[in-house]
């Protein structure tokens, strides 16, 4: 295949913008689909990613595209994840394309997560041609959007096309653009071999499929190949591209193409994303740049519900990490809640979506606790731990001091919400960085924030505060000393493990009031009365009271029908077991998680 | 010849109220002449299984048995007397509501046996009598009670109910004051409950859940106030000189309703009519509860025909067998409704088993946490335990 004839690029957009729908408007007009095979949208083909309407694994496809110039065009195209929490798997994405194709959305403009994947996609040197979308909508104001992208981004747009992508309007003048704006791909078939993973796959029967761009050399079956990061070393079975939903096999991958592998390969841990391929015999002289391994940012227990269920949680982490190398997770006990995994994810999304398939792929009822971030701890013996769960602090004594993660945040928001929204930061310990104005209305604020302080439900707020007008997007921005503690809660005077959480000293007050309140709410009435404390150290900063229960209402029993007196007991007795005991108490699961959303009200 | 008590349900009356989920229905007098007939064919095809047992108390509960014809409940206790051994001196007791009895009715009760009535008054305001949809006000209260000292009956109980909507101490207290003023025997007083099913409970289910929850309420008294009224009512009835035997019922001078302690105390008890409950030899049976099936079930045995039936009765419509475990927890947790709790003897003379191998840790953790005693050989609920009666009955079901 000539190499000139092949478009390796990917759609960058602010969720919403559309993406996903001009994805499947391309791949439906070049014809290599047939209207009956088009699912609603080809490439997001998670059940969980159609209703969240994000793309959580990133995909491609390759299609064929006859131009009007008469020739025939491989169009690889390279499906990224749109959420910050998968930041380092868009950046490999997008290393996998030759150019990029920004979809802006012809009402709203320019967004916060717009300008950041299109610094990223500038980063890794890709040609970004402009496409302005919805222009079907009444409020779209295309004119508005091109002068936005001019002076925000300094892309040229007056000649972007501006289409529709749910409608299909031209959709043709994409496709010419992708031809004569983006470079086709270089690169020696004959060099030594160099592919860089973006993706991968676990599949039953043929082991991992590892998704590459072939970047310099060539990659075929039966070659000997081996990971330069990781130093794994496999033969390669199988090697193909991707059609719309299916791979299809050939015999070689040369420079310049996207296609996948496989090779036997049992853990998805052996062919890490960013890491580059390469022969084992011919080897090429260094690996290409940028590889990182992703380490977890948000950490949280999850325990089953049913104490007898453990074996079934390992067994479903396991399986979900077959596909998903950046979950992690070990054995952790806890007092409260018996057998569990200490779990880390890279972000707060990514826990959500690992949580709700376990819950509706596995069939697992879950108890989780609150996440955290990974704390760095520096003890007065000049070690260093970090700390994923709470529980671990060491001695106070012990510490000298601790540091928490950081992140730049950028927040785009209309002119009359940047009050607002500055509040919030403020309230969330944030430092200000900057803020400009990108437009008459619309400014771009940056600041520091803790890590620990977004992750909760920051994106929330921001939203509420800003009546959905603010985009938000953060990287992270390394350690800073803090002044931290650890938040014990006590129930009946015992400490609850699964509840203590560590937290700014300064806010520490707060929210161990509100945890005390919302525990009182959810923890049902006992026959003696139940404190519920917060503290710091053995200070007690908040307390509530469940109070005793002092009657029953007094069951009548009549015409000699035990039986129902019976259920009625039963019934009494059914609710507890669904109960942690502490102690003497018990609390409810659903206890464990309301603290989780401290700040609804 | 063992003892057993025999209960016989008649679902009738005059208009239900508004909080009750008992089987009861409207019908006509052309309907029950009907069932009477067929409670009779019943009681006549159960008769001959208990030859060898002899008859303690009978109980005609309802609905409304008082507001049957007289020649109805004659029917029904002479044919009971006629096929079952009964005892001289056995107790018979006949629900009664005000406005349903006249002085001929009652002197023929006591001619055929009755010894005992129980009248629904309930409340003694009449505002209360009529949001609870009772059929009567106070004064045919005090007419009915009058018609039935003087015709003789000197073994009587009062229901009252507290936890009514909007009751306040004072309005109890009336209640209370009007019901002892006449010394009745026995007085239960049942705390209401939102049953579902009623009228009630579309009306007042959302205060029920925040009662129960220990929230402000709209209309149903607190919690705390519940707490309140109930404890009202012990105090106010132990100082008139009644006695409280059981979690709700109170006597004076030992006139126990000896039929309800056959419940808690586990005596085989047959049930006759709809819907009736029996157990018999550790099983527990429920009759039909469809009354035109009943009827029918009783026409067609009475005209010669096999009716098929799962159960050992043809009348029955669920059947369980009870467990030595089954019968173990409903010895605890029917026993400890008396205040005079269980006894150790005899638990171990009906399981063969010491109660401390059974319930030793939970009874040890009970007492220290001052919600049961021991004393004498027995083992009770204390008044915080009585309190909170279910919480701590429940701790008396075993795992499996």
């Amino acid at each position: 295949m000539d190499q000139s004839k092949i478009r390796n690029f990917c759609i960058v957009a602010h969720i919403d913008h559309g993406k996903s729908t001009l994805a499947d408007r391309i791949i439906q007009m070049t014809g290599t689909l047939t209207d009956r095979e088009m699912q609603a949208q080809v490439l997001d083909n998670m059940d969980l990613e159609r209703e969240r309407g994000i793309t959580i694994k990133s995909q491609a496809v390759r299609i064929i595209y006859k131009a009007d110039d008469g020739q025939e065009y491989i169009f690889n195209l390279i499906d990224t994840p749109g959420h910050v929490d998968f930041n380092y798997e868009v950046s490999r994405s997008l290393a996998a394309c030759d150019g990029a194709i920004l979809v802006v959305d012809a009402a709203q403009g320019i967004e916060a997560q717009t300008l950041a994947n299109v610094y990223l996609a500038l980063d890794h040197d890709l040609d970004v041609i402009p496409v302005i979308n919805k222009i079907d909508l009444p409020s779209a104001d295309p004119e508005r959007v091109i002068e936005e992208i001019e002076d925000v981004i300094g892309l040229e747009a007056q000649d972007a096309p501006q289409i529709s992508a749910k409608t299909g309007l031209n959709i043709h003048d994409v496709l010419e653009a992708i031809v004569n704006q983006l470079p086709a791909p270089k690169g020696d078939p004959k060099a030594p071999l160099q592919a860089l993973i973006f993706d991968s796959l676990y599949d039953p029967y043929k082991g991992v499929i590892v998704f590459c761009r072939v970047k310099e050399g060539t990659l075929k079956v039966g070659d000997s190949v081996k990971m330069m990061a990781t130093g794994a070393q496999f033969d390669v079975v199988e090697v193909g591209y991707f059609g719309a939903g299916q791979f299809i096999p050939c015999d070689e991958l040369p420079a310049g193409m996207v296609g996948y592998m496989t090779a036997s390969i049992k853990n998805v841990r052996d062919t890490r994303v960013g890491d580059t391929i390469t022969h084992t015999n011919a080897p090429a002289a260094e690996p290409l740049p940028g590889y990182k391994k992703v380490n977890p940012m948000v950490y949280c227990g999850m325990y089953p519900a049913d104490g007898a269920k453990y074996p079934d949680l390992r067994d479903a982490l396991e399986k979900l990490q077959l596909n998903d190398a950046a979950l992690q997770f070990e054995p952790e006990t806890s007092v409260a809640l018996g057998f569990g995994f200490r779990c880390g994810f890279l972000g707060l999304l990514h826990l959500e979506i690992i949580q709700e398939r376990l819950e509706r792929e596995y069939n697992l009822d879950l108890v989780t606790t609150a996440p955290g971030v990974v704390y760095r701890v520096h003890k007065t013996d000049g070690t260093m731990i970090e700390l994923t769960n709470p529980s671990n602090l060491p001695d106070p004594s012990e510490i000298d001091y601790m540091e928490e993660p950081m992140v730049e945040a950028e927040i785009m928001v209309t002119s009359e919400y940047i009050g607002a929204i500055m509040d919030l930061c403020q309230e969330r310990r944030g430092q200000y960085i900057s803020m400009e104005y990108i437009e008459e209305t619309r400014a771009l604020i940056k600041y520091t924030l803790p890590l620990n302080e977004i992750i909760y439900d920051f994106f929330d707020a921001l939203k509420s505060r800003s009546r959905g007008y603010a985009s938000f997007d953060y990287e992270m921005k390394g350690y800073m000393k803090s002044e931290l503690v650890k938040l014990d809660i006590l129930i009946n005077k015992e400490e609850v493990d699964a509840l203590s959480f560590i937290v700014f000293s300064g806010t520490a007050y707060e929210r161990g009031r509100k945890m005390c309140e919302k525990l009182k709410e959810e923890i049902p009435r006992h026959l003696f009365e139940i404190p519920i404390q917060a503290a710091v150290g053995s200070k007690v900063i908040a307390r509530e009271t469940v109070k005793a229960m002092r009657k029953d209402v007094l069951a009548k029993c009549y015409g000699g029908d035990i039986t129902r007196k019976k259920k009625l007991l039963e019934k009494q007795k059914e609710g507890k077991k669904r109960m942690r005991q502490i102690g003497n108490v018990e609390i409810p699961q659903a206890a464990f998680m309301s603290v989780l959303k401290l700040d609804e009200d | 010849m063992t003892p057993i008590e025999i209960y016989i349900h008649i679902p009738f009356c005059v208009k239900k109220c508004l909080y009750c989920d008992f089987l009861s229905g409207v019908f006509d007098e052309k309907m029950q002449r009907r069932y009477v007939a067929a409670l009779c064919t019943e009681i006549k095809y159960m008769a001959p299984r208990f030859q060898q047992s002899e008859v303690v108390t009978i109980y005609v509960g309802g609905g409304t048995p008082s507001w049957l014809s007289e020649d109805l409940m004659d029917e029904i206790i002479t044919t009971v007397k006629q096929s079952f051994h009964v005892n001289p001196l056995a107790e018979i007791s006949v629900e009664c509501n005000p406005g349903t009895l006249s002085s001929e009715k009652l002197n023929l009760y006591r001619s055929i046996g009755i010894n005992r009535l129980s009248i629904g008054l309930q409340s003694a305001n009449d505002d209360e009598l009529k949001e609870l949809g009772r059929i009567h006000d106070y004064n045919r209260f005090l007419h009915t009670f009058d018609l039935v000292r003087k015709a003789g009956f000197d073994n009587v109980n009062v229901d009252v109910m507290t936890g009514l909507p909007h009751q306040t101490i004072e309005k109890l207290e009336k209640t209370l004051n009007a019901v002892t003023m006449l010394r009745p025997e026995h007085i239960s007083a049942y705390s209401l409950i939102i049953e579902k099913g009623t009228p009630f409970y579309e009306k007042y289910k959302f205060d029920a859940v925040k009662q129960q929850a220990g929230m402000p309420t709209e209309d149903l008294p607190t919690d705390e106030e519940s707490y309140k009224l109930y404890k009202f009512t012990m105090d106010y009835l132990a100082k008139k000189g009644y006695q409280r035997y059981e979690i709700s019922n109170y006597a004076r001078n030992g006139k126990v309703c000896r039929h309800n302690l056959g419940y808690w105390d586990r005596v085989p008890y047959l049930g006759l009519g709809l819907g009736a409950a029996s157990l018999i030899d550790n099983v527990r049976t429920s009759n039909i509860r469809d009354i035109y099936k009943y009827v029918e079930t009783s026409e067609a045995i009475s005209a010669g025909k096999a009716v098929e039936s799962e159960f050992s009765s043809p009348y029955a419509q669920t059947q369980e067998i009870l467990s030595k475990k089954d019968a173990m927890e409903e010895f605890m947790f029917l026993g400890l409704r008396k205040i005079d709790g269980v006894a150790r003897s005899d638990f171990q003379k009906m399981f063969g088993i010491d109660i401390e191998a059974i319930y030793g840790p939970i009874l040890t953790a009970l007492r220290n946490e001052g919600f049961m005693d021991a004393k004498e050989g027995r083992l009770f609920l204390t008044d915080i335990g009585i309190d909170v009666s279910n919480q701590v009955l429940a701790k008396f079901l075993l795992d499996e």
